[in-house]
């Protein structure tokens, strides 16, 4: 999905002259289209995100539209107040786009591991946040944030995401969580491509007669909270599922609007990265085992619920 | 237009000790230190139309230290941008006019600020924005910002130092209104700058010394072209609590806030 966004960063530019992109040294082996084709409107600031924060605020006070790259944690912790005081308060037309969201840097170590992004971001007031799912996704909202413009927060993996959706998504309105499997036992609520395990989770209950939905949150963001809570009335359990830790993030933007509904209404149940859990090195796939994300602990989880 | 900058300053620095005594605010002496640098900007220097902030012909004038926020609104009444009558409600509940900078509702204010470190950044930013449009045109748009000393601590303005020198933001003005005081002491002693001016030219930046309090230097410090494709920054030594004797130079007025004895006595000093 990095690829795919880098190449819709250069369409955008294409189509709009005020289409600028900021790197902070990173994106080497995707940023290059861009920079052989705009030089003038394309600049690595050096490894400084939080002048690049601030720099891509002043050039949308000029009337850009800017949009900067770089690992998750840089990209938003690092220059978590610019983002606040320089580009959300001032409603800059500014994306920030992280790469390596969740466990995609898993056996970089910790410090690439991008897992309380979603919390600090969501919160600021008047911010889009995007979390796609696979690579049509990806595209789909970048997209999205072009025609909108910022200040919005676009989390990526990294490259070589399954494509979860079979058709296109051009003419899918942008906001709104996607249903990519029905289902009447209750649904998985999930962000980023971690979502393909909670569609492989889904197959497994299938086979033991468990219909479980799967919804893809793009948005976290503002949250559409018309589907969810048309889905916590009329279904029984609602199962979040982010590369995040587990507060603040999805399941904590459920938890509190589902919290909120009156009368009776799903059990929700917040699966992510358990900071109480011992932590461990590895790759993406073993942090996903690791925190019960994958198909079969997404499974288990509801088998435990349902029998409880 | 070009207004009597002595008397403009002085007009400044009694807007600010009536704003501060009355919200029982801080930093007076932040502003006072800075009066004669935004006497000459906003005196005249700066190209600006209060009939219309957003013109975009202006240059764009960044505080930095944005907790120097009353004398600068002060600045920005005095030219018209909005009533004189708002200065009254500094910092009180409910009104526009916040302790720190901001921009929401306040005509002529570019940018909130208030946590340090992040007007250099912006202006890095605005400063690129408006090299793009202005390429070639014989007036091109400035960004000036000003800075303070003890807000050099914060790394943001190194990156933002070394990126405007790098870029060659001929563009960029930074002016650091060196009081030599931060929140805790004197700067020399709190994290010392020096050798202040080495460490910038190092940036390649052109670096300019003056006295912050002499008209003259100030308006010809900003009025000389850029050297080559270098940002200037101007190093403007002031004294902080500028104007008022018994504030001047004195840490304790970074935060108390004048008494009614004190106050009145300010005014007197000031011919008020």
């Amino acid at each position: 999905m990095r690829s795919v966004v880098a190449e819709g960063l250069v369409a955008l530019a294409e189509a709009d002259e005020r289409v600028w992109l900021l790197t902070g040294d990173l994106g080497f082996s995707v940023m290059e289209p861009f920079a052989a084709r705009f030089p003038d409107r394309f600049i690595n600031v050096g490894i400084a995100e939080q002048n690049m924060a601030g720099i891509a605020a002043g050039l949308a006070m000029t009337g850009r539209k800017v949009f900067c790259w770089s690992i998750v944690n840089f990209a938003v912790i690092r220059c978590l107040e610019q983002i606040r005081n320089d580009i959300v308060a001032h409603g800059a037309d500014v994306t920030v786009i992280g790469i390596g969201g969740g466990f995609a840097y898993g056996s970089h170590g910790y410090t690439h591991h991008g897992v309380e992004d979603l919390a600090m971001t969501r919160v600021l007031p008047g911010i889009t946040v995007a979390v796609p799912a696979d690579p049509a996704e990806a595209a789909w909202v970048l997209a999205a944030l072009g025609r909108q413009g910022g200040p919005a927060y676009l989390r990526l993996n990294k490259g070589g995401e399954p494509t979860l959706h079979e058709t296109s998504l051009d003419a899918v309105p942008f906001g709104p969580m996607l249903c990519l499997r029905p289902g009447r036992d209750g649904a998985f609520l999930a962000t980023g491509p971690v979502t393909g395990e909670a569609l492989a989770a889904a197959s497994l209950l299938a086979g033991q007669g468990i219909d479980m939905g799967v919804w893809s949150v793009p948005v976290i963001q503002p949250l559409d909270r018309e589907t969810l809570t048309r889905l916590a009335k009329d279904l029984p359990l609602l199962v979040t599922v982010e590369e995040h830790v587990l507060s603040g993030g999805l399941g904590g933007a459920v938890a509190e609007a589902v919290a909120e509904l009156p009368g009776p209404r799903a059990q929700v149940l917040r699966a992510g990265m358990d900071p109480a859990q011992p932590s461990r090195n590895g790759g993406q796939e073993d942090l996903r085992r690791t925190y019960r994300l994958d198909s079969t602990g997404l499974a288990e989880r509801v088998l435990s619920a349902r029998n409880r | 237009m070009t207004l009597d900058t002595v008397n403009f300053a002085r007009q400044l620095r009694i807007h600010a000790l009536r704003m501060v005594h009355r919200a029982k605010a801080s930093h007076i002496g932040s502003c006072l230190s800075m009066a004669d640098l935004l006497a000459v900007l906003y005196g005249g220097l700066l190209r600006v139309d209060p009939a219309d902030p957003a013109w975009n012909g202006r240059d764009r004038f960044l505080l930095s230290k944005g907790h120097a926020a009353a004398i600068y609104y002060a600045a920005l009444a005095e030219r018209g941008f909005f009533p004189l009558d708002w200065l009254e409600s500094y910092c009180r509940d409910g009104a526009v006019l916040a302790g720190h900078v901001t921009s929401k509702g306040v005509p002529g204010v570019e940018a909130s600020t208030g946590s340090l470190g992040h007007g250099l950044p912006i202006a890095c930013g605005m400063a690129l924005g408006l090299r793009a449009e202005d390429k070639g045109r014989p007036d091109p748009r400035r960004v000036i910002a000003v800075l303070s000393d003890g807000e050099l601590d914060e790394g943001s303005n190194w990156e933002a130092f070394l990126f405007a020198g790098h870029h060659k933001l001929s563009g960029l003005t930074a002016i650091i209104d060196y009081n030599k005081i931060q929140s805790f002491g004197r700067t020399s002693e709190v994290l010392d700058l020096e050798p202040l001016r080495d460490k910038l030219a190092a940036c390649r930046w052109t670096v300019r010394a003056i006295d912050g309090h002499d008209h003259d230097a100030i308006s010809r410090s900003l009025l000389a072209p850029p050297e080559g494709d270098r940002p200037t920054v101007i190093i403007a030594h002031t004294v902080k609590g500028k104007g008022v004797s018994f504030m001047e130079n004195d840490l304790l007025w970074h935060y108390r806030s004048p008494r009614d004895d004190e106050f009145a006595k300010a005014l007197a000093e000031l011919g008020a």
